[in-house]
């Protein structure tokens, strides 16, 4: 029987995608929580995070190194784009943000093929985790493992971050009403301005991350901005928790559904999210809707 | 009102006889900027009018060319390019319009987004949609007797049915119905209140708007001769949404603007440089930022589209 093993294969596959997928939605959900912004250029940052890396990697060969200054950079990128591009048009239509950050997709999209070309990269694992081990019968890359650790402990800092810190507490504060944080003596827009920074690092980080998995190549943001909105959606817009569970259904429904339904296996992220909303408009973990 | 029908029919029987003055290339481009912009004007309609913001507006331009693709390979008439194609695009927006106008704002714009890449992923990857390589070397319709392979015939019969389509859309706009979709873009539960039916309107506006895309659609697929599963790509619905901004919301003819720019803009640009992406990107965010009434509001002296 090869069942078991096949399964918990296929169960550490999709909760490796799913922690990618978590690092990348928590961002989004937040910034989207606090700013109100539906964030397209997410994926972007991904991409931008992916390459930063890869070119740290290229410096130094150092991962580590390129684990730690990547998202930095990243991030840096988020907060000039927030300050500048983003902050003028507060107050406006929603519309405009979303369309402001799809044009940021181009940009920056063109941008990184300008600097790297347009062909696939492929980042390789640090060496302590190159290789692969038995688990349950399965054999496992030891990246993989190391990636699902390392999201879990990054699943429980961003909680104990933003439920037991002064500074998560103003962050809840103001995904749930920014003016009135304001309000009460908070320098909102210095908080807007690092919700925004700290999302893009979360992103680029995921881009790191997921670069010995699914290579880099300029086309990635924009194929991962899709399952990351559909974890949003199915979480629940500015919910962390609805994010954390968000990403790992959604991570099992689409390896699970290449594994099983291969004709279908695309579709069912969609129908999962579908459901979702139909069943439950505001999303898993979302406050109700207005 | 004179002057603007004869504005209008002048402006047809000039894109009509273009390429009696034009060569090969230029025609090409007109061709692609009528069919972009009769699918930016059906969902001017949507996003302009009704104040429904689509993110999924390519699946029924999609639909319109997987069916017209499909189905002119079985028989090329005119059932295959026009009737059938509108037929599937219609029923595709009354179901996806169904579930998507019960909810509003930014879940309205994910849930179209998730629907039109559900057809995506679909057409990506079973079989007998040729996956990702699409449908390829489509037969253009014979039309009474006419052959539309013959480039004269097909760039007039593109003239006529976009003309047709702009025509039917511009008579929605200012039929009570139009009246009644501006009401609910300015106060929708004012509407309610006074006692439309707003879901019904809103239901029909977005199956109209589904209805012209697919026609779009086909037609995109018989000037190609092919159809990919790019067609339903979420890129294409936000970069009908950017022709429509960087033309002007709420006045149609703002649309086809919108959609000359664009398709202008990429020839015109990457034939100097291969960083089109990077020149558009640009565009858009400066158009986002400084001119949100686009090319219609800037002309027109009107700041910013909405207050």
């Amino acid at each position: 029987m090869s069942f078991v093993p096949d399964f918990f294969g296929q169960a550490l596959n999709g909760l490796s995608y799913g922690v990618l997928l978590f690092l990348l939605s928590v961002g989004l959900t937040l910034i989207f929580g606090m700013l109100d912004v539906v964030n397209l250029a997410h994926g972007s940052f991904y991409m931008l995070g992916a390459y930063a890396g890869l070119a740290m990697i290229a410096v130094t060969g150092n991962y580590w190194l390129a684990m730690l200054v990547a998202p930095l950079a990243v991030g840096g990128i988020g907060a000039l784009l927030e300050r500048a591009c983003l902050r003028p048009l507060y107050g406006r239509s929603p519309l405009d943000q979303v369309l402001l950050t799809f044009g940021f997709i181009y940009l920056f999209e063109d941008l990184v093929k300008w600097i790297w070309g347009g062909r696939i990269r492929s980042i390789p694992p640090p060496e302590a985790f190159s290789g692969s081990v038995q688990f349950l019968g399965a054999t496992v890359p030891s990246y993989r493992l190391f990636v699902i650790v390392f999201g879990l402990v990054m699943a429980v800092a961003l909680w104990l971050l933003i439920e037991r810190t002064r500074l998560g507490a103003i962050i809840r504060a103001g995904v749930f009403d920014a003016e009135m944080t304001a309000g009460v003596g908070v320098n909102i827009d210095l908080v807007f301005t690092g919700v925004f920074a700290f999302g893009a690092a979360l992103g680029g980080l995921s881009g790191v991350i997921a670069g010995p998995i699914q290579s880099a190549s300029p086309p990635m943001g924009a194929g991962i901005l899709i399952p990351a909105l559909i974890v949003v959606v199915v979480g629940g817009l500015g919910s962390l928790k609805g994010s954390l569970v968000g990403s790992l259904i959604i991570g099992q429904a689409e390896t699970f559904g290449k594994a099983w339904l291969p004709g279908a296996s695309m579709v069912i992220i969609y129908v999962v999210m579908a459901l979702v909303v139909l069943l439950r408009p505001q999303g898993l973990f979302g406050r109700a809707l207005k | 009102m004179i002057v603007r029908l004869l504005g209008v029919s002048a402006l047809v029987a000039a894109a009509a006889v273009f390429p009696a003055v034009a060569g090969a290339y230029p025609v090409k481009l007109l061709q692609e900027i009528l069919i972009w912009g009769v699918f930016a004007m059906s969902l001017d309609l949507l996003l302009g009018y009704a104040g429904m913001v689509s993110f999924g507006h390519s699946a029924f331009f999609g639909i319109g060319g997987y069916v017209a693709a499909l189905a002119l390979k079985q028989s090329p008439h005119l059932l295959s390019a026009l009737v059938l194609p509108a037929l599937a695009a219609a029923l595709a927006a009354l179901v996806i319009g169904f579930f998507s106008i019960r909810v509003s704002g930014v879940y309205f714009i994910m849930l179209t987004l998730a629907f039109s890449q559900m057809f995506y992923a679909y057409a990506f990857q079973v079989a007998w949609l040729g996956a990702e390589d699409g449908i390829i070397g489509v037969p253009r319709p014979r039309l009474l007797g006419l052959d539309l392979a013959s480039a004269t015939v097909f760039h007039l019969y593109l003239v006529a049915l976009i003309g047709l389509a702009a025509l039917v859309l511009w008579r929605v706009v200012r039929s009570p119905f139009g009246h009644v979709l501006r009401g609910i873009q300015e106060n929708e539960g004012r509407m309610e209140a006074v006692g439309y039916p707003v879901n019904r309107y809103k239901l029909l506006a977005f199956v109209i708007a589904g209805i012209v895309a697919g026609v779009a659609g086909s037609l995109y697929t018989q000037f190609v001769g092919s159809i990919t599963p790019d067609a339903f790509f979420w890129t294409t619905s936000g970069e009908a949404l950017l022709m429509v901004i960087i033309g002007g919301t709420g006045t149609l003819w703002g649309a086809v603007l919108g959609a000359a720019a664009f398709i202008l803009l990429q020839s015109l640009v990457s034939s100097y440089t291969e960083r089109w992406m990077l020149i558009l990107g640009l565009t858009f965010v400066l158009f986002v930022l400084f001119a949100p009434g686009g090319i219609v509001g800037a002309l027109s002296g009107r700041v910013g589209r909405r207050a």
